[in-house]
């Protein structure tokens, strides 16, 4: 891998508009000046911060800058989520600025959310002034050393000369390779300090070079594979996202007539309209997406990393198959599974050579076999009149947004649910926290993607439960006027808690029924200046979602009322194989 | 893959890995992150200055099957501070370790210890009334051996290491 291809890899990424947005080399800057010049020529244009005691000189700077878009998030965390929101929906790295101690610290779910998904985010952190670092100064925490294990990368900035360099390379470390979160943190002497401005973008890290050329023999060994292949299975992950690599994806797809499952972070990467597409696997897969990962004799991981939830019981995972992973970190390959032809490279790349060199297979019998298991176990609505069903509710969202909206998810049930019955056609149409899983990321970085794209409708599906996590940010969304739409699926409990204690732990609802106690969604939204709508039935549902989607002025909270005992299926239960999943009984 | 092949990748192996990284705090509290953060085993670690300035060698000794060791070597080069990782274990190499082993001494122990002390081709460093102590350099194995032969005296205080390491580059049978 030359260093040559990973620069115009960075410079194509960050390509850099000239004119006005590229400020002009200065000396004599104070640290806030040149972080902000900095961003400025790196193509920032939209901040999520709040300030506080160790950044104020660099908000005092922002006062005058026109060049950058701050939003003031009403908590860091959000804040977090929402540049991670940004970044999904626009594929620029987001970016965060808060203060030292507490405002860092409120960053770190937002961070490891990131980092389970590899997001490229930035985040700037205040610090207090180098000669009191270590002396349990007031909002002192440090968090270069809390960041640690879930940043890709962390700096203490030391010298104010150092702070463009710092910045550029944080942000070719967040994008390049497998992306990721870069911390960078600013001591409130270095924010003051007067330094220099070069303008230089050129980045080098000789440590870090990822490979993205894939290796030939091996490309040459999957085509045979592939081509050879009776009943191949494509099993497509985040990385197809984040490559960027949808549409080589779905040429050889077609071309080659394969079909395709994808994960939960995977999915719009390959439109699910077209006849290929099974849909999502794992714990809540659709039935044939399962059952063609246990029977299929060559699997393709594409920037997948065979996470539990995706493989179930190891042992029973894809047996008879031979495998072929194609990844650009190579310590995804053969972590979890045994994979026969690795190829470590950027899938964007890779894809189209490993397309052009397969013979396109013949896979009649096995479609046969598929649209079978496709007519026996669709995936299932039950109906019940006059009741919102969960299923239902992302049916009608789907339908009411045409299948074109950026949906952003909680975590839990509905998110399930979302994954399972949302329509996705559309790469970066799909938000959610799939590695960790952290309920109340759903509204922020819904809020993230509607400040980075503003011509799809942007909708939040969230439980009654995360909402509540981060309902703060409701303010945010006011001030800003985002036409964002927010769906929250009722049911007054933690919807998959309460499904877990139900099926494995006798129907003890320990602590999961929040319905005593939850506020009035239409109230609460109406306090901050929002819309408020409550359905309770289908009828009403229809009708809110019609009146919600006309609305662009300002956020509107839906208060779907749903069906409160429903289970998510189909479910493969921990430790079980994925043919082992079950399908309820309605 | 064969059944013995399998059952010899998942046997437990000494290893001895050897980074390259810069020379920074960072960088070490990383490397020793992704061993405590992932839960691989440590036995032993050491850093210090490599060949270049600014640039730290450290040599790690961890014990896993191949599987293991294939995820830890992949894991530190991860690390953007990380230049370089090689697992020295497949190949020749060159292993030491130094020990300082202060004894407790009598006049009627103190010739006998000397007497061990010169087995182990050691250096005593230091001497008092009631004390010496012993340099010895050598592998894991027999600085093991010495600091056991030195036990029934009265071991007061030891201070190890931890191996360092590079690849034999002589290749020919001594």
């Amino acid at each position: 891998m030359s260093n040559t291809t990973q620069t115009q890899q960075a410079k194509k990424k960050h390509d850099i508009p000239s004119g006005k947005r590229s400020p002009a080399p200065a000396e004599g800057l104070s640290g806030s000046e040149i972080l902000l010049r900095t961003l400025v020529d790196l193509d920032v244009d939209t901040i999520f911060g709040y300030p506080g005691g160790a950044v104020l000189p660099i908000y005092d700077t922002l006062y005058k800058n026109t060049d950058l878009n701050h939003i003031l998030i009403r908590h860091e965390q959000a804040g977090t989520h929402a540049a991670d929101g940004y970044a999904r929906a626009t594929g620029k790295p987001g970016v965060v600025l808060v203060t030292s101690g507490p405002g860092g610290t409120n960053t770190v779910t937002g961070i490891a959310t990131a980092a389970m998904d590899s997001i490229p985010l930035v985040v700037f952190t205040g610090q207090v002034p180098t000669n009191l670092i270590g002396n349990d100064a007031f909002q002192e925490a440090d968090i270069v050393g809390i960041t640690r294990p879930i940043t890709k990368h962390n700096y203490l900035v030391k010298d104010v000369n150092q702070l463009e360099h710092v910045i550029r390379e944080a942000f070719h470390i967040a994008v390049n390779g497998r992306p990721g979160p870069v911390l960078i943190d600013l001591p409130k002497d270095m924010i003051n300090a007067k330094g220099s401005y070069t303008g230089h973008k050129s980045v080098s890290i000789p440590s870090y070079n990822p490979v993205t050329q894939g290796h030939q023999a091996q490309i040459t060994k999957a085509a045979e594979l592939l081509s050879n292949a009776e009943k191949p299975l494509i099993y497509v992950g985040g990385g197809v996202m984040l490559g960027e690599a949808w549409e080589e994806l779905t040429a050889m797809a077609e071309r080659l007539n394969i079909p395709v499952t994808t994960t939960l972070m995977g999915l719009g990467c390959f439109p699910e309209s077209k006849p290929q597409s099974l849909g999502m696997l794992g714990m809540h897969g659709t039935w044939t997406a399962n059952m063609a990962t246990t029977e299929c004799d060559v699997l393709l991981a594409v920037g997948a990393r065979f996470d539990d939830r995706v493989t179930g019981r190891l042992d029973g995972f894809s047996p008879y198959s031979r495998k072929i992973h194609i990844d650009i970190d190579p310590s995804c390959i053969s972590k979890n599974v045994h994979v026969e032809v690795p190829i470590v490279g950027d899938v964007k790349q890779v894809l189209p050579q490993l397309d052009k060199a397969t013979q396109k297979p013949n896979t009649d019998k096995w479609w046969a076999t598929i649209r079978k298991w496709q007519k026996e176990h669709p995936l299932r609505i039950s109906h019940k009149e006059g009741v919102i069903k969960p299923q239902e509710m992302i049916k009608a969202i789907s339908k009411a947004t045409n299948g074109n909206a950026i949906v952003a998810t909680d975590v839990g049930q509905h998110q399930m649910w979302a994954a399972q019955h949302y329509t996705f056609n559309h790469p970066r149409s799909q938000i959610t926290s799939g590695g960790l899983g952290t309920m109340g990321y759903g509204f922020p970085a819904a809020m993230g993607a509607a400040f980075g794209v503003k011509d799809r409708p942007v909708v939040a599906i969230v439980g009654d439960g995360g909402f509540q996590m981060t309902s703060c940010e409701l303010a945010t969304a006011v001030q800003y006027k985002l036409p964002l739409k927010i769906a929250i699926m009722n049911n007054g409990c933690l919807g998959m808690v309460r499904q877990w204690q139900e099926l494995f732990f006798e129907n003890r609802y320990s602590h999961s029924i929040l319905s005593a106690s939850n506020p009035d969604f239409v109230k609460l939204a109406e306090s901050y200046g929002a819309v408020g709508l409550r359905a309770t039935t289908p009828d009403e549902m229809h009708e809110v979602l019609q009146k919600a989607m006309d609305i662009n002025d300002r956020p509107v909270v839906m208060d779907f009322v749903v069906e409160a005992e429903e289970n998510c299926y189909p479910m493969v239960p921990t430790g079980a194989a994925l043919y082992e999943m079950v399908e309820g009984d309605d | 893959m064969s059944s013995v092949r399998s059952k010899a990748k998942e046997q437990k192996q000494k290893h001895t890995i050897s980074v390259l990284a810069n020379h920074n705090l960072n960088a070490l509290c990383r490397i020793v992150g992704i061993f405590s953060g992932r839960g691989f085993d440590i036995d032993s670690i050491s850093f210090g200055t490599g060949e270049r300035p600014g640039v730290a060698r450290i040599t790690l000794t961890t014990q896993g099957d191949e599987h293991i060791v294939e995820q830890i070597t992949k894991q530190l080069h991860k690390v953007i501070d990380v230049i370089k990782v090689k697992d020295l274990t497949y190949d020749p190499y060159i292993e030491r370790e130094l020990a300082i082993i202060k004894v407790t001494t009598t006049p009627a122990s103190r010739s006998e210890i000397m007497q061990i002390t010169q087995v182990f081709r050691a250096k005593i460093i230091d001497l008092s009334q009631d004390n010496l102590s012993v340099e010895v350099t050598g592998n894991k194995d027999k600085i093991d051996a010495a600091i056991e032969m030195l036990r029934p005296f009265g071991i007061k205080e030891v201070a190890r290491t931890g191996s360092v390491a590079l690849k034999r580059e002589f290749n020919g049978t001594i």
